[in-house]
């Protein structure tokens, strides 16, 4: 590395940005921003799904089961100590240089934020809704899809946005194994010293969170409308 | 004693909590504020003690404006009793108590000795001292609410709904608690709660306030009951005001008769409807009919001079005779107030 | 498994600036700094923020947007920007990142407290400065640590991540042997930062029990339990 940017920066004016992201936005090769997107989405979106997909059933046996809820959250606190680079690079061995290495341990991230937000939303139904949803003659199974999970479905969605945020940020430290999505903008920055890629990855990344985190309050609006109608009145 | 001098609420959105309130809470007296939600009772209680600030007139302590004192020095010369008791979660209930001594500067060895012996004088094991909160019901909490704010033997004790989050039975315990500590301690007591058996169990005088914060009437609870100042506060005091009025009557003039009773092997042969039966210890065993037949039917008593007249009149209803049994400290039956007395009685009730 | 015998049984990776040593020691450094300055901001502000009620929107929008952050991205352009002289450069996103989990904590736990037990320590006397240390610190004690612990866990994965930008630590030895294909070290390494990792949680987890009173955590010795008919 050779002097501070910001120096050549103040010397030279701010750097041709615009005309960067034009030259690489689509270049038909492997590692154009469209192409490095795309992986970023691929990578973050796979563990929020299977997380979710996960956590769900293993959040409703610790909610029915409560012995073990203390011993499933427990691993998966611990789990959730462990920084990404050395957990993707143990599991380089099993996995390969492959976005599977970066996919595993961010879907048990999830899990870890998930399962307690899976069995707190299922906690926060009030016993008496469902002494009465049992007192109407619901069936177990159409008490929980039809009572249960949709009350629990505000805490929920509060741990997946937590979880679809930090994912899509925890994608890029995957670029230090070569599977980072726009991560790898960061790499290539630093390597040849250069500012364009690591502000566009930043805004992207964030941008893409943004959104994320967006859709999903729109989800809940419309998933749970009388939260919306209690805060109103 | 605490005065109420003109003192108004406005809060900045212009909504009056207390209007123009003028009243006096006498020294070692329980004076009970009540009302409906909205009558700003708890804002009055609080401007005493400064949670709240008055924003016209002034409330004097012992003739001291409390505008004039430090919040913090004003409060730890009153004791503070709120709903859910508000123990500090993280401290043991003997620290819990000792609280406000520490924070005057006690020695700890001093102040936790003063916690103990208060946790025996609300009536808890001082082994509970070594507890945490948690681990205490919601009245045993309310208890050591009550032991906390007596710690450091302020003259003023306000009490804002203490024992409305508690049920029923273990109330009335709290309440006769109270009581019977006030007749120890005669504190200067402003109690403020929603409920008017409560205020007119435990207040020696009581203010009844209307939405809006205004004073509707101030008397005694006998005075309350008989003479409603209006039409608000009769409606608030609710129904069966003359039978509650009974029990501030006494029963020590009660005529009793000590002719009706028999042993309890009576077999027939008195002139009387109904006689009373006694056992050989002479406790009562039931009433029998004059001739004799039948079983021993139930019999309803209470304690002449102790017992108020409602509950003379409750032990009449309660036996086929229509006769209360007197019974004495030893549970002996001390005679019979039959209805000709209990009509006596009334009657002399009615007029005073 | 012979990549781990390589990498611990080798003599020359305990010794000198570059060994386990040395490295463990500058993880613990650099992780500690930047946890103890994020502190310095964080638990004044929160308790502040919790305590007077003012501010909290800013508090919930720094926590989401430092979440969206990428760190790697974050030390990549303070690096760019500033240079390598010094660790500055480096230190400051770590701190960045590790002030959040702190401040929402920090700020949610006053603000979690049940305010009939404020009304009730400011009914006794207890003066604003004693409400705050004496009740409310005490109360809120769980979620502060809460946060404590989640920006260390934070900070040690960042630590690590700032190896690729010149920093030493544990990172080194992971960063140096993928780029040298050096596979025994980049084991070892991944294996010592996951046991510093695991250690850092059992410190938070031992200060938990140890600071948090029983009355609060509603853990409370045997021999009371024994004796109280209500415990749970």
């Amino acid at each position: 590395m050779g002097e501070p940017l910001l120096s050549r920066l103040i010397a030279d004016g701010p750097p041709s940005l615009w005309e960067w992201i034009a030259r690489n936005w689509d270049t038909g090769r492997v590692g154009s921003i469209k192409d490095l997107l795309g992986d970023h989405l691929v990578m973050s979106l796979v563990p929020i799904v299977a997380g979710l997909v996960l956590a769900l059933p293993l959040g409703l046996a610790s909610a029915r089961w409560r012995w073990l809820y203390q011993p499933t959250a427990g691993v998966f606190n611990v789990v959730y100590a462990l920084p990404s680079l050395p957990v993707f690079m143990l599991l380089i061995s099993v996995t390969g240089l492959s976005k599977t290495t970066v996919i595993i341990p961010l879907t048990f991230y999830a899990i870890a934020v998930l399962l307690p937000a899976v069995v707190d939303g299922l906690g926060s139904v009030p016993d008496h809704v469902r002494q009465s949803a049992v007192a109407m003659g619901f069936t177990p199974l159409r008490r929980l899809v039809q009572v249960e999970l949709p009350i629990a479905v505000p805490v929920v969605l509060a741990g997946l946005r937590v979880v679809a945020v930090s994912s899509i940020s925890l994608v890029s430290v995957g670029a230090l194994i070569g599977q980072g999505g726009l991560g790898m903008l960061f790499t290539r920055a630093y390597q040849n010293p250069f500012l364009p890629p690591v502000i566009v990855g930043i805004v992207l990344i964030v941008a893409l969170a943004l959104v994320a985190d967006g859709l999903l309050v729109l989800a809940q609006r419309l998933l749970t409308p009388w939260v919306r109608a209690r805060r109103a009145s | 004693m605490i005065t109420f001098d003109a003192v108004t609420k406005r809060y900045a959105d212009g909504t009056v909590a207390v209007d123009n309130l003028s009243l006096e809470a006498p020294t070692g007296e329980i004076t009970v504020f009540v009302g409906p939600s909205g009558c700003g009772k708890t804002t009055s209680l609080r401007m005493i003690n400064r949670m709240i600030d008055a924003t016209e007139g002034r409330i004097l302590l012992d003739g001291d404006p409390v505008q004039d004192i430090d919040p913090p020095k004003l409060r730890r010369g009153i004791g503070y009793v709120i709903q859910q008791a508000g123990l500090f979660p993280h401290k043991k209930i003997v620290d819990n108590v000792a609280t406000v001594p520490l924070l005057l500067g006690w020695d700890r060895g001093k102040a936790r000795s003063r916690a103990m012996e208060l946790l025996e004088r609300v009536g808890l094991d001082p082994a509970m001292g070594e507890r945490y909160p948690f681990q205490l019901s919601g009245g045993q909490q309310q208890r050591v609410g009550v032991a906390r704010a007596l710690a450091a033997d302020p003259p003023v004790l306000l009490m804002d709904e203490p024992f409305s989050a508690v049920d029923p039975i273990v109330r009335t315990s709290l309440q006769d608690e109270l009581l019977r500590l006030q007749a120890e301690l005669n504190k200067t007591i402003v109690f403020v709660t929603h409920d008017i058996d409560e205020a007119i169990k435990l207040g020696d005088r009581v203010a009844v306030l209307r939405v809006g914060g205004r004073l509707a009437q101030l008397a005694d609870p006998k005075t309350l009951l008989s003479e409603p100042a209006d039409d608000f506060v009769r409606e608030f005091l609710g129904h069966d005001r003359g039978i509650r009025r009974l029990q501030f009557v006494g029963t020590e003039g009660l005529r009793l008769r000590t002719d009706l009773t028999v042993p309890a092997g009576f077999s027939g042969g008195s002139p009387e409807p109904w006689v009373l039966a006694v056992s050989d210890d002479g406790r009562p065993v039931g009433w029998l009919r004059g001739d004799g037949g039948g079983e021993p039917e139930p019999y309803g008593t209470f304690r002449p001079g102790r017992d108020s007249m409602r509950s003379a009149l409750d032990a009449a209803l309660l036996s086929p005779s229509g006769c209360a049994v007197a019974v004495g400290e030893d549970g002996k039956v001390a005679g019979v107030a039959t209805r000709e007395a209990l009509d006596e009685a009334l009657a002399e009730a009615a007029d005073g | 498994m012979s990549w781990l015998s390589d990498f611990f049984g080798d003599p020359a990776n305990w010794s000198g600036p570059d060994g386990i040593p040395a490295r463990l020691l500058e993880h613990l450094e650099f992780s500690a700094l930047a946890l103890a300055l994020a502190m310095l901001v964080a638990i004044p502000l929160g308790l502040l923020i919790g305590h007077t009620g003012r501010g909290g929107v800013i508090v919930v929008i720094s926590a989401n947007l430092a979440r969206a952050l990428p760190t790697l991205g974050l030390l990549v352009l303070f690096v760019l920007l500033l240079g390598t002289a010094s660790i500055l450069p480096v230190i400051i996103p770590l701190v960045l990142l590790a002030i959040p989990p702190i401040l929402v904590n920090t700020f949610e736990g006053i603000r979690g407290v049940d305010p009939e037990l404020r009304d009730a320590a400011y009914g006794m006397g207890l003066t604003g400065g004693q409400v705050l240390g004496r009740v409310l610190v005490p109360v809120a004690l769980p979620l502060i640590l809460l946060g404590l612990r989640l920006s260390a866990i934070q900070v040690v994965a960042t630590t690590t991540v700032a190896a690729y930008t010149g920093l030493g630590g544990l990172g080194r030895f992971v960063i140096d042997g993928f780029a040298t294909k050096d596979y025994a070290s980049v084991v070892g390494g991944s294996v010592l930062i996951v046991l510093f990792a695991l250690a850092v949680q059992l410190v938070f987890t031992l200060l938990q029990r140890t600071t948090v009173s029983p009355g609060v955590s509603r853990r409370v010795k045997v021999r009371q339990v024994a004796s109280g008919r209500e415990t749970t």
